[in-house]
């Protein structure tokens, strides 16, 4: 079922150049992620099935795969939101630099913490201001910066989410009045703040223009450094030009969801073992 | 704002900066309301008026200027549908006519308070003066006239309870509002089924309760206090079901943010869930609050009524508007009559007040109160950007 790592990096090919990243502090060291057998049900019914899959560290691992096949709920799955939704089961392990997230002595907000997530709709918090919003999951676990270093923080969050420019002068305005793209950016800022060794996205760029997409996925790419990315997205053009392994996700007419085929992009666009991969990102069907 | 320079000539103004001149953007008004509608508005309340009119005074020789209103606008409704079916069809006078009948419902609503209030301010503001807002009824005989004493001890002794009921029971309304709410749990449904049974309990059993546990059994005696505890009973369940209906409205995906940060359930409550509501929850408070300012059933057993100043709510008989209306009102001297009508316009300007500041609290934007209760901060915050 497992992938041998490094059997793709050589073969992978530079993504669509980035300009130079500014440097950035490393704080946090990417961690790697495992599904081992992960099944999960909403109400006694079955939706995903046995879903193992290895996301190596520092790599931007894509989902993909049609409408309501189960990719919301497998990520959803990697960091324990998944247990919110009332009437949510699952099965299997995920492991964390080896460690089950879902073992005894694990607490559900700190693995949070550390497997940070950007959700399909934008919710920033509407009461608090765009700074406020940046600097909440730094509150939520006590911490307060405070002069140079929050602002510093704020600008460097918000320049990599690709925002700072169009906000630096709305730091305190509330982050409801934005606009939708701005709003899904404020978020993805959020997520960063805390400074997490995985960030999950659940199509972040849905609600997003063109430029603002392009800036998303270069953050995709600058932050893969330090940060395992997993992406779900319904655009194959951006899981080819940000992703270096992807995992196509499909589920039958009344089957549960499975990954049909897994491995390094440029197989799975190019080079596809499975009849299902190649007619789903040609756009024959899904 | 671009470094390319355009030749002006050949630059049409563009949408949105202004263009040559500031006249040329004028806003167009999207609602037409013709002068055919008007005519067949104004055609179709006289026609009816008129038609009523004949029936009802000349031929019928019925009496009554209720009735006479009544008819008229049931008579216009059909005449206004008529008219607009003639010429709209069927659909558009359908829409008119259900207007027409919303229009009226609202205007009766309006038209029974304004009644109220106009009925009460004529017989009452005569009264209303600096001395009767700040003299008690303290050695004031009932045969003197009505201009000797005044309701300070009453508007006293009501801030004073109103004001305690609301520290002990707008707490606990909100506290079991995110219980219910965000906590949950097996007992849920017992919770909310006391709470609901609450908010039906009549004003005069929470009087009766605190009366029979506190004054006979415990003997605790007549005092503020007392009256406080049986508002705060009735506070409760109204402070506890609208603020769990403003906290449902609250996003779930909200929540969930939270929680994907890696806030604990309590950090969500208190820094995300509370604050999006906020001023939600403070109209609740203050909605729940004018909902007692005028309950005299409760108070009756509880704080007695006093003519004197009482300004302790802990210790001895207390008066309050409300209980100072009722009192005065049951009076068979005409002075006190006249003193009841301008204490229960003072009652209800208190009243009109709660009900305007919830009106502002709640047309404000999320996280304008908390700015406003830290102004110091609010303005350092402004100077430093
Ligand atoms: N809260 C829920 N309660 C019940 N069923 C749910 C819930 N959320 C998702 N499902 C079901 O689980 C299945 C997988 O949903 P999921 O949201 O994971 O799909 P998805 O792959 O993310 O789709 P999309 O691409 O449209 O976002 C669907 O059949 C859906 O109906
Ligand atoms: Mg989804």
């Amino acid at each position: 079922m497992r992938r041998e790592s490094g059997a793709a990096p050589a073969a992978l090919e530079e993504p669509a150049p980035v300009p130079a990243p500014a440097p950035l502090r490393t704080v946090t060291t990417a961690s790697g992620l495992v599904a081992d057998g992960v099944s999960a049900w909403f109400s006694g019914r079955l939706v995903i099935e046995s879903v193992s899959l290895e996301m190596e560290a520092s790599k931007v691992t894509a989902l993909i795969g049609p409408s309501g096949c189960g990719k919301s709920t497998f990520l959803r799955i990697l960091n324990r939101m998944h247990e919110v939704t009332p009437g949510a089961e699952l099965a299997g392990r995920v492991l964390l630099d080896g460690e089950d997230i879902y073992g005894p002595e694990m607490r559900p907000t700190e693995t949070r913490r550390r497997i940070a997530m950007v959700f399909q709709k934008p919710n920033p918090f509407p009461a608090m201001t765009v700074e406020d919003n940046v600097l909440s999951g730094l509150k939520f676990s006590g911490k307060r910066p405070r002069g140079k270093e929050k602002d510093d923080l704020v600008e460097e969050m918000l320049t990599r989410a690709g925002l700072f420019s169009e906000v630096k002068a709305r730091l305190k305005t509330l982050g409801g009045e934005l606009s939708g793209g701005q709003q899904q950016r404020l978020c993805i800022a959020r997520a960063l703040a805390v400074r997490p060794s995985v960030l999950l996205m659940d199509e972040p760029c849905s609600a997003l223009d063109p430029s603002s997409t392009r800036r998303i996925e270069e953050t995709m790419r600058e932050i893969a450094e330090e940060v395992t990315v997993v992406v779900v997205t319904h655009n194959m053009q951006q899981a080819q030009r940000v992703s270096d392994y992807c995992a196509l996700f499909l589920a039958g007419e009344n089957a549960p969801g499975r990954i049909v085929e897994k491995g390094s992009t440029k197989d799975i666009f190019e080079n596809p073992k499975d009849e299902r991969t190649s007619d789903y990102v040609h756009g024959r069907f899904g | 704002m671009s470094s390319t320079v355009v030749p002006a000539a050949t630059e049409t103004p563009r949408l949105g900066e202004g263009g040559p001149t500031p006249r040329a953007l004028r806003r167009r008004s999207v609602r037409h309301f013709t002068a055919t509608d008007a005519l067949v508005l104004a055609g179709s309340l006289g026609a009816s008026a008129s038609l009523v009119w004949v029936v009802f005074y000349q031929l019928t020789f019925l009496a009554g200027a209720a009735g006479y209103v009544v008819c008229t606008l049931a008579v216009f409704l059909a005449i206004y549908y008529v008219a607009n079916r003639h010429l709209f069809g069927r659909m558009a006078a359908a829409d008119r006519v259900v207007a027409a009948l919303a229009t009226m419902a609202a205007a009766g609503v309006v038209t029974a308070l304004a009644l109220v209030v106009a009925w009460l301010v004529a017989h009452g503001y005569h009264l209303v003066s600096v001395t009767f807002l700040t003299r008690d009824q303290k050695g004031v005989l009932n045969t003197q006239p009505a201009s000797a004493g005044g309701i300070s001890h009453a508007i006293v002794g009501s801030l004073e309870e109103v004001g305690l009921a609301t520290l002990i029971g707008a707490p606990a309304g909100v506290v079991t509002a995110v219980f219910l709410s965000e906590v949950g749990g097996r007992i849920t449904g017992l919770v909310r089924t006391v709470v609901t049974a609450m908010s039906g309990l009549p004003p005069i059993v929470a009087g009766l309760f605190i009366y029979v546990v506190l004054i006979t059994e415990l003997h605790y005696g007549f005092r503020g206090f007392a009256g406080s505890l049986a508002l705060a009973i009735m506070i409760l369940p109204n402070v506890t079901r609208t603020t769990e209906e403003v906290l449902s409205v609250v996003h779930e995906s909200l929540r969930e943010a939270s929680m994907a940060l890696g806030a604990p359930a309590w950090r969500t409550v208190w820094s995300v869930v509370i604050p999006t509501a906020r001023t939600g929850i403070v109209t609740a408070l203050l909605l729940g609050i004018a909902r007692v300012v005028g309950e005299a059933a409760p108070l009756i057993v509880t704080i007695f009524g006093s003519p004197a100043m009482n300004a302790n709510p802990f210790s001895g008989p207390q008066e309050a508007l409300p209980l100072f209306v009722f009192d005065y009102r049951s009076s068979s001297v005409a002075a006190d009559i006249e003193r009841a009508f301008s204490a229960g316009l003072v009652l209800v300007a208190l009243v009109a007040v709660l009900f305007l500041l919830a009106r502002i609290f709640s047309a404000m934007k999320p996280g304008t109160v908390g700015r406003l209760l830290r102004p110091s901060r609010h303005r350092r915050q402004e100077a430093l950007s």
